[in-house]
C-alpha cells in the first residue's frame, strides 16, 4: 500500500479530533442517537412492533391515537404506530442502496476524470451536465417511467440523479491530488497509473466522500419519498413512509391528521438526522468549510 | 451586446442535445415490448408486428433517432392514451397553471428569504440569526407534500379560513377571460376582483408550500454571501467615510452580494420544478405535474417523455435568463466580455 505517510497518526488526530467535535457539539451527538433509534427501528422494527403492519381490523378503522393504537388506526384498521416502525426497513435501504451505488459509480468515475484528465474528463463531464440539464426529481420521474415502476429502478434513479454531485467532488479532489508527492512516489517505484488511481488516490478522498454520502443521505430519502408519494415504485399495503403519507392525504380534509402526520414525521426526523450528521461529519473531515 | 448574447445562447445547445437524447433512450427503454404495449393486451402477433412497422421501431436505432428529432421539431411529442388529445396541446394548456404557481412561490419566498439572509448576517448572533439557522435547517429536510397537507389541515380543517385544496378556482366559479393564462393576472386585466380574491386564496397555500421549500436555500446563501462580503475591505472603507448604515448595507455589500444569490436560483429551480409535481398533486392543481402524474399511474408514457422533456428545456432556458442577469447586475461582467 502506497498512502500518504503517518497514516496511523492521522487516523488518531481525526478521532480526538471528532471527540472534540461531537462534545463542543451537542446536536450531531444528539444526531448520531436519533441515527441509532432509526437504525434500532430499520433491523429489530418488524419483531418489536405491537401489531402486524399488514394485518387489518375491519372493527377499529380510523380510530384517532390511544393508548392501544400510539399512532392510530387507517381506513383498514391497520396500527399507524407499527407501520411508520416497520417501514424504517425499507426506507433506508433504498437511500442506503442508492447512495452506495452512486458512490460507486459517481466516485470512480469522478476519480477517472480527475486524475487520467483528457477524454475521460470531457465524458464524465458531459455525462455530469447531461443530467443536471434536467429538473432532477423530474428526471427521476422519467427514468422510474421508463425503466418500469418497482423499488430497484427508484434506487436507480435516485443513484443516477446524484451521479453529477459525486462525480465532481471525486474529480476536483483527484485532480489536486494528481501531482502529489506521495503520487509521484508511487510512480516512482513503478505502480500503474491504475493502480495509483486505486490505492493512493482512492483512500485519500475516502473522508470527503464519505460526508458527501451523509450529506446525500437525506435527499435520497427524500426523493425515494416523493417518487412512491406520486405512485411510482412502493406497491401498497408495503409499509412505507411516502406511500402512507400520500394515503393519509385523502383524509386529512376530513380531519383524520393521524395518517399522514407520522409517517410524514418519521420521514422529517430522518432526512433531519442525516443532514445533521453530514454537518458534523463535514466538521470533523473538512474543518475549514465550516460555517 | 448582441454577440454575447447569440454566444451565450449557443452555450446552450450541447445541454439541449444532451436533454433529447436522454428523453430518446428514456421513450426506447420502456419496460417490455414497446410495440407490444401499443398494440394493446389483445393484440396478436401479427399485429404486434404491423405495430412495431408502424411505429419505426423495426429500423435502425440512428434512423428512429432522426424521425424522433423531425418529429420533435414539428412540436409532435405524441398522443396521450388517457386525454386522446396530442400532448404538446395538453402541456401547453396546462403550463400557465404551474407556471403561475412556480412563480408566486419563488417570488414569495424571495421576499422572505432574502431579507431574513441580509438580517441574519448583519446582526450574527442574534435572535434573527438563530431563527434563520433553525428555518434553514428545518426547511432543507420537511418533505414539501407533507408541508403542504399539514397547511391543509390547519388553514382548511381546522382554521377555516382557507378553500378546499381543490385546483385553481372553486367549481361553481368561471374562470377569468384567458389572456396570460395567470389567473391573477387575467382577473386583474378583467378588473373581476371576485374572481382574483378567489383564485388568490386558491393559490396561496400551495404557493407558500412552494416558498417553504425554496426559503432554505436562498436564505442560507444570501446570509453566506452577505457576511463574506461584509467583511472586505471596502465596506470598512464606506463604513469609516461615515456612510450610513442603510447604505453600506444595501448599496455596497448587498449589491455585490447578490451574484452568489442569482447563481443558487439555478439550483433552487431545478428543486422548484421537481417539488412543483408534488405540491400539484396534494393541492389537485391542474398543471404540467398532476398531469404527468396522473399519466404515470395510467402507464400513458408520451405525456409523461413530454414533460419530462418540456420541464428540461424549461430549465434550461430559465438557466439561460439566470446567466445573462448576471450581466445586468454585475457591472464587470459587462467590461470583461
Amino acid at each position: 500500500m502506497s498512502r500518504s505517510p503517518g497514516t496511523g497518526a492521522a487516523i488518531l488526530a481525526t478521532l480526538s479530533h471528532a471527540r472534540y467535535v461531537i462534545s463542543g457539539n451537542p446536536v450531531t451527538a444528539f444526531a448520531f442517537m436519533l441515527l441509532g433509534l432509526l437504525l434500532f427501528c430499520a433491523v429489530f422494527g418488524p419483531w418489536i412492533v405491537p401489531f402486524d403492519p399488514l394485518a387489518s381490523d375491519t372493527a377499529a378503522t380510523l380510530k384517532a391515537p390511544s393508548l392501544r393504537h400510539w399512532f392510530g388506526t387507517d381506513a383498514l384498521g391497520r396500527d399507524v404506530f407499527s407501520r411508520v416502525v416497520a417501514a424504517t426497513r425499507l426506507d433506508l435501504a433504498i437511500a442506503v442502496f442508492s447512495v452506495a451505488l452512486v458512490f460507486a459509480f459517481g466516485g470512480l468515475a469522478g476519480i477517472a476524470a480527475g486524475f487520467f484528465g483528457g477524454w475521460t474528463d470531457r465524458i464524465v463531464g458531459r455525462i455530469a451536465d447531461t443530467i443536471m440539464a434536467f429538473p432532477l426529481f423530474v428526471l427521476a420521474m422519467g427514468i422510474v417511467a421508463a425503466l418500469g415502476n418497482t423499488v430497484t429502478n427508484i434506487v436507480i434513479a435516485t443513484a443516477i440523479i446524484n451521479f453529477p454531485l459525486y462525480a465532481r467532488v471525486a474529480r476536483t479532489e483527484a485532480s489536486v491530488r494528481r501531482e502529489a508527492g506521495f503520487v509521484m512516489a508511487a510512480r516512482l517505484s513503478g505502480n500503474s497509473e491504475l493502480r495509483i488511481a486505486l490505492t493512493s488516490i482512492l483512500p485519500n478522498i475516502l473522508p470527503i466522500m464519505m460526508v458527501q454520502m451523509s450529506l446525500t443521505m437525506g435527499y435520497a430519502i427524500l426523493n425515494a419519498a416523493g417518487l412512491s408519494f406520486i405512485g411510482l415504485g412502493v406497491r401498497p399495503p408495503m409499509p412505507e413512509w411516502g406511500i402512507m403519507v400520500a394515503e393519509g392525504a385523502g383524509s386529512i380534509i376530513s380531519g383524520e391528521w393521524w395518517l399522514a402526520l407520522f409517517p410524514g414525521l418519521a420521514l422529517m426526523l430522518a432526512v433531519f438526522c442525516f443532514n445533521l450528521i453530514g454537518d458534523g461529519l463535514r466538521d470533523i473531515v473538512d474543518p475549514q468549510r465550516r460555517t | 451586446m448582441l454577440k454575447i448574447l447569440i454566444g451565450r445562447i449557443l452555450t446552450t445547445i450541447p445541454a439541449l442535445i444532451g436533454v433529447v437524447v436522454v428523453s430518446f433512450l428514456l421513450t426506447r427503454v420502456l419496460p417490455g415490448d414497446t410495440a407490444a404495449y401499443f398494440a394493446g393486451p389483445a393484440a396478436t402477433p401479427q399485429a404486434i408486428e404491423e405495430v412495431r412497422k408502424k411505429l419505426g421501431l423495426d429500423r435502425p436505432l440512428p434512423e428512429q433517432f432522426a424521425s424522433y428529432v423531425r418529429d420533435l421539431s414539428h412540436g409532435n411529442l405524441g398522443q396521450s392514451l388517457t386525454t386522446g388529445q396530442p400532448v404538446l396541446s395538453d402541456i401547453k394548456a396546462r403550463l400557465p397553471a404551474s407556471a403561475e404557481l412556480t412563480l408566486f412561490g419563488l417570488v414569495l419566498s424571495l421576499l422572505i428569504a432574502v431579507p431574513l439572509g441580509i438580517v441574519a448576517a448583519v446582526r450574527q448572533g442574534s435572535m434573527i440569526d438563530h431563527a434563520c439557522r433553525a428555518i434553514v435547517t428545518a426547511g432543507v429536510s420537511l418533505p414539501v407534500f407533507f408541508t403542504g397537507l399539514l397547511l391543509v389541515y390547519v388553514f382548511y380543517f381546522i382554521l377555516q379560513i382557507s378553500p378546499a385544496p381543490l385546483g385553481r378556482l372553486d367549481v361553481f366559479a368561471s374562470a377569468p377571460a384567458e389572456i396570460t393564462g395567470f389567473y391573477l393576472l387575467d382577473s386583474l386585466l378583467a378588473r373581476d376582483g371576485a374572481t382574483f380574491r378567489a383564485s388568490f386564496s386558491q393559490l396561496l397555500l400551495p404557493g407558500v408550500t412552494l416558498a417553504i421549500f425554496a426559503l432554505a436555500p436562498i436564505a442560507r446563501i444570501t446570509r453566506a454571501s452577505m457576511l463574506s462580503v461584509l467583511s472586505m475591505d471596502f465596506v470598512r472603507t464606506a463604513r469609516a467615510s461615515g456612510l450610513s448604515r442603510r447604505k453600506v448595507i444595501m448599496t455596497y455589500a448587498f449589491r455585490n452580494a447578490l451574484l452568489p444569490v442569482v447563481t443558487t436560483l439555478g439550483m433552487v429551480f431545478s428543486f422548484l420544478l421537481g417539488a412543483n409535481v408534488l405540491v400539484e398533486k396534494v393541492f389537485a392543481w391542474p398543471g404540467i405535474g398532476s398531469y404527468a402524474v396522473e399519466a404515470l399511474i395510467a402507464s400513458d408514457f408520451a405525456p409523461v417523455q413530454g414533460f419530462v422533456l418540456a420541464m428540461a428545456i424549461l430549465y434550461i432556458v430559465l438557466n439561460l435568463l439566470i446567466d445573462l442577469s448576471y450581466r445586468l447586475i454585475d457591472p464587470r461582467m459587462r467590461a470583461s466580455s
